[in-house]
Formats: structure tokens, sequence, C-alpha cells
């Protein structure tokens, strides 16, 4: 989980500075900060398990496997990415993966994980959803359509709001009306769980235990776990929004850091090894930006291919 | 005469049309202090407060729902959806709703709505963030739909829109919110439903939207060079349609072009080339022609968008060969 922890954030970074030298084109929205929720969520899942991502999807992509070279070179628009170059950031998906794709529409991936869900249901193949969204997608109808679907139908899906307590400039505590998105839960008959989102470990004995509730027939939980995004809500915004102190108190709460030193605590983790990981991670970025960067990009035609299976 | 972008261009209308009127109020997601998404609304919030700047959750069929509750009790509001595509969202209120309660209630409602939205490519926003969804607002009785391709337009329609007591769909294009173009100092008014000639010319006659206009303008130019002299008409609102002036265009140079970003098929343009059809066949020396998007969604990849989207060599190929 560290390892996976750090890889998210290093490639961040690289994607984070890439973009401002103009070598990624489009939205890209940066996940640092949040590390610990699609870490812990997607370490409790099995391969075969789905997840639905959304538009800050690339840290729940390589939680769940995503290969750092084929997703810079989506970033970047190339052929040999994920989509063949015609997602980019918001759209990259491998459903081999089980990753049932990043999303550019806030809250539309309740109902596809629902309905990944139901499939599992009707097919009796043991597999669970995994719903990734914030809090800023709970305010959307597809949210309470979702919940209150898979609560009659005791689906295997869980929703787990990432609650960064922004949705772009606008505070959760202006967004609604209500501290905790999940006491929404109660509305449609299903535990409504709020934990640290900041703690790796709390992440994953939550979602583990809805997952084993879900495989086994106990129907849908929601989850909430609190953190924060330290960067803008996209690269480029000016935050006017918030304050540096405020950010500045979340980076104090580094879930990786925070990690780090629990398992140097345990004796699992050593300076040494740590340095070994970091290396290991910045070859995986460097070989990743590199692929990107010597891939060639699509043949304008390729632009026609893909419309109908 | 002064020159400012796209962007003031609309927040002039909006700002004059709070100030002369304080039953038009905005409403949507980051149009107060954020300033919009594309900081169209900025200063607006510090200029007339929450109440009539209203940032909202991310609840698209709230806020256009909601605007046909208001607009039917007395109010006048400019919903702003994000992104055109996020329209779909909220489809059953413009569709069955906001299109609808008018007629269906024996013409006993107003609703003097606007729902402003940016729509197209250029941004490698990719096929969620960069459609051009004209075809689905034109396609229902009930809405007006407008489309400007200037800032001068822009303004002078938006302040149209704002007093019409219809709802209006107003849909910005986002690669033109930079594009700076004279408006006058002057309060003006551009009533729905006037083509304007961006362009005389003899030979030709192109039928250009939105974006699409300014590439149409540059292809015209390049044309002159070889000898052809390119009209260029921008209807500025799709419906209601200037017919008359893109008849009477196409009547006096006997060829036609039309062109728009959304894909080809079902697009609007096959609606204009109808009408040049049916009402000005026995003028016409070639068939029409049409560039427009080609039939797929709208990819990420620079080179892939770049493709998709007609460009002003497509327009050029078009025009030359019925000339
Ligand atoms: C249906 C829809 N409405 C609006 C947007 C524009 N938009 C993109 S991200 C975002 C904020 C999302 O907030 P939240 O769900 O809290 O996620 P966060 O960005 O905080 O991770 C908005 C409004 C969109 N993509 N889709």
């Amino acid at each position: 989980m560290y390892i996976s922890m750090l890889r998210i954030r290093r490639f961040e970074e690289k994607v984070v500075e890439l973009f401002a030298q103009g070598k990624i084109p489009g939205f890209v929205h940066s996940y640092i900060g949040e590390e610990a929720v699609a870490v812990g969520a997607c370490s409790a899942l099995e391969p075969t398990d789905y997840i639905t991502s959304t538009h800050r999807g690339h840290g729940h992509l390589i939680a769940k496997g995503g290969d750092l070279k084929y997703m810079m070179a989506e970033l970047y628009g190339k052929k040999t990415g994920y989509c063949k170059g015609k997602g980019g950031s918001m759209h990259i998906a491998d459903v081999d993966l089980g990753i049932l794709g990043a999303n550019g529409i806030v809250g539309a991936g309740l109902p596809i994980a629902t309905g990944a869900a139901l499939s599992s249901y009707l097919q009796k193949n043991g597999r669970v959803a995994l719903c990734f969204f914030s809090d800023g997608a709970s305010n959307r109808g597809t949210f309470h359509e979702s919940l209150n679907m898979a609560s009659i139908w005791k689906l295997p899906v869980i929703f787990l709001c990432e609650n960064n307590m922004y949705g772009i400039s606008m505070p959760q505590r202006k967004g609604m009306a209500i501290d905790d998105v999940a006491d929404r839960a109660s509305a449609y008959g299903m535990p409504g769980i709020v934990i640290d989102g900041n703690d790796v470990i709390a992440v994953y004995e939550a979602v583990k235990e809805a997952v084993n509730k879900a495989r086994s027939g106990g129907g849908p939980t929601l989850i909430e776990a609190k953190t924060a995004r330290w960067r803008g809500h996209f690269e480029g915004d000016p935050q006017t929004y918030r304050t540096q102190d405020e950010i500045e108190e979340w980076k104090k709460k580094c879930p990786i850091r925070r990690f780090q030193e629990r398992l140097i605590k345990a004796g699992i983790l050593s300076e040494a090894k740590i340095r070994d990981i970091e290396e290991m991670i910045a070859r995986e970025v460097e070989e990743a930006v590199r692929f990107a960067e010597n891939s060639p990009y699509p043949e304008p035609e390729e632009a026609l291919e893909d419309v109908y299976a | 005469m002064r020159e400012i972008t796209y962007a003031e261009a609309i927040r002039e209308a909006l700002r004059e049309e709070m100030k002369r009127d304080d039953k038009v109020y905005i409403c949507g997601e980051d149009v107060g202090r954020f300033g919009g998404c594309f900081g169209v609304t900025k200063g607006l919030w510090e200029e007339f407060g929450d109440d009539r700047v209203r940032d909202t959750p991310i609840s698209e069929t709230a806020i256009i729902g909601s605007a046909v509750g208001a607009a039917a009790t007395g109010m006048r509001p400019v919903a702003e959806i994000m992104f055109c595509d996020f329209m779909g969202v909220a489809m059953d209120e413009i569709t069955n709703q906001a299109a609808k309660m008018r007629y269906m209630f024996g013409g006993k409602v107003k609703l003097p709505m606007v729902i402003r939205t940016p729509v197209g490519g250029g941004l490698s926003a990719a096929a969620q963030h960069s459609q051009s969804l004209e075809a689905w607002f034109t396609h229902l009785p009930g809405l007006k739909v407008v489309m400007p391709s200037t800032p001068y337009d822009a303004k002078g329609l938006l302040k149209a829109s704002i007093r019409d007591d219809n709802p209006v769909v107003f849909l910005e294009h986002k690669m033109l919110y930079g594009f700076k173009g004279p408006v006058p100092e002057e309060e003006y008014i551009i009533p729905l439903g006037v083509a304007d000639i961006k362009r005389e010319g003899k030979d030709l006659t192109i039928i250009a939207t939105s974006l699409m206009v300014h590439k149409a303008l540059d292809a015209a130019s390049i044309l002159e060079k070889d000898g052809f002299s390119v009209e260029v008409v921008d209807p500025r609102t799709l419906y209601p349609l200037d017919e008359e002036k893109i008849l009477a265009s196409v009547r006096k140079t006997h060829r036609a072009v039309v062109v728009h970003e959304a894909v080809e098929r079902n697009g609007f343009g096959g609606e204009i080339v109808s009408i040049i059809m049916e009402k000005a066949f026995e003028y016409l020396d070639a068939p029409v022609k049409r560039v427009c998007g080609k039939n797929v969604p709208i990819p990420f990849s620079p080179p892939l968008e770049r493709f998709v989207i007609p460009q002003v060599e497509d327009i050029i190929k078009a025009a030359k060969s019925i000339l």
C-alpha cells in the first residue's frame, strides 16, 4: 500500500509538471493528498472486482493496477495510450483490470457501478463494484437514484465518497446543509460510515468490511472518507476560494508520511528501504514519460474508428 | 470603437440587464466569487451579491428546473450550465418542461429564461466536454436558440435573449471567449431572428455558425486570392432563423456551402440545406455542400481533434468543388 500511494504521488507530481510545460493537453485534475482513499479501497478489492472513477481518476486507476506507461501515453494523446489517444485524462479505462473508466461527467459513475453490481448479481460471479465519487457529486440525482436502487435490490456495490470538501470553488458547507454525506445513507436504508480518508488502514478496513458484506449478499454501503486535495480543482485554478493556511494544515496530515512513520515504527520500513522504493518509482515514472514521448500520435483517420463494435 | 472580448461582452450584457431589471438573476455552478469556469461572470457576485448571483451545488436538473419554476412565477433567470455536454443531465427540464409549458398551458404562462452554456472543441477536452449540441435544441418547438460568433453579436443577442419572454438556449463557443472585437459603449440590442452578412460576395455563399464563421471568413480571404468572391452569412440565431437573408444571398451567388462544428449527421446544416432546396432550388448552379464535424465523438488527442473539426482547408476544398 505504501508503494502504491507513493507511485500515485510521484506520477501526479510528474503529470502536473508536464502539464505546466505544455506537454499534456486538455485538463488535469490532481489527486495529490487523497492517495490513501484510492489505495486503501482498492487494496480491499480482488483484481476481478470493478471500480468506477471520476474526473480526478489517476489515483484510482493506479491503485487498481493501471500501468503508468499506458496512462502517461494516454495523457499525451498518443496511440499507445489506454484509449489510443481518444480519451485523455478524464476517460482512461481498462476493463480487463475492472476499471470502468474515469468520467468527465460528475456523478455519472454511481449508476454505472450500480449496473456493474447488478450484472455481478445476475451472473452470480461474486464480484463487487466500488464507486469512487466526491462530495459535490452527492448532490446530483444520480447519487440518490443509485443508492436507492442498489439498496432495494441489495446489490454488491460500495459507494465511496472521497470528501475533499470542495466541488471546484463550492465548499461543502455551502453545497449541502449537513456535515456528513454519510447521513444520506439512512434515507436509503443502508449503512453510512464516516472515516479518516488520510489513514490508509482505516480506509482499507472500512472498505474490506463493506466488501465482505456486499459479497455475501448483504447489500450496499456508503462510506465517506474525509480528505483534501492539496492542489487546485484543475491545474491552473487560482484557488481564490480557500486560504493557503487551510492547504498547509492538510499537508501536515499527509497520508503518505503518516503511513511511512507508522511502518517505520513497526519496523517494516527503513530509511534504506524508502530510498529503494523512491528510486524504483522514479524509474517507473521516467520510463512512463519516455514511453509516452517516444510513442507516435495516432493517424488522424483513426479518429473515425471505434464508434461501433 | 473600443474592443473587448467575447467573454467581457457577455458579462456586460449580464450586468446591464441585471441593473435594468431586478427580476434578472444568475444561477449556476461556480458563477459567484469564482466567476465561472471560463471567467465570464467575474465581478458580478461582488456587485450583485449572493441572492442575484447564485452559486449552486452540482445539480443541473435543479438549476434548469428551478429556472423554469422561477420564470413561470415572475423572475427572469439566466442559468449557466458549465459545459453544453451537461445539458443532458437536465434534458427533461429542457425538453418536457421549459419547451412545453407555455403550449401545454394554452399560452397562459410565459417562461422568460435563458440557459447560457459553452459549446465546441479545440481544448483537447475530449468527448464529454467538447460537443456542439445545438441540433438537440433547435429540434424542440418552444425554445429559441442563439449562437453568436463575435463580441458585438454576443452582447446584443444576450440582452435580447434576457428580455425575451421565452426560454432561450444561448450557446457560446469556448474558443471565442478570448476573441476581441468592437463593441459600442452605448446600449444596443440585436433582435433574435436577424442574420448578419459577415462579408459580401458574388460567387458563393457560406452559411456558417459560431466559431466556424471565423474559419469561413479566413477561407473567403484565401479564395479571394484565387479570384472568387465569397459571401459569408452568419444566422446568429438558429431559431428563429432568418431564412430570407440566407435565401437572398444564395439567389445572388447561386452556390452555397453550409459549415458547422457539430457532427454532420442530422445536424442543423441539413435544415439549412433543405430550406435552400425548397425555396431557392431554381437559383442553384451546383449542389449545396456541407462542411461539418465528422460523425464521431470529439477525440482527445490534438491531431485527432483537429481532424474531426472542420478546418479552413476543408471549407476551401468544398467551396472549390462547386465553384
Ligand atoms: C454533471 C456535471 N456537472 C458539472 C461538471 C463540472 N465539474 C467538474 S468537476 C466538478 C466538481 C466536482 O466536485 P466533487 O464531486 O466534490 O469532486 P472533486 O473535484 O472535489 O474531487 C464540477 C462541477 C461536470 N463535469 N459534470
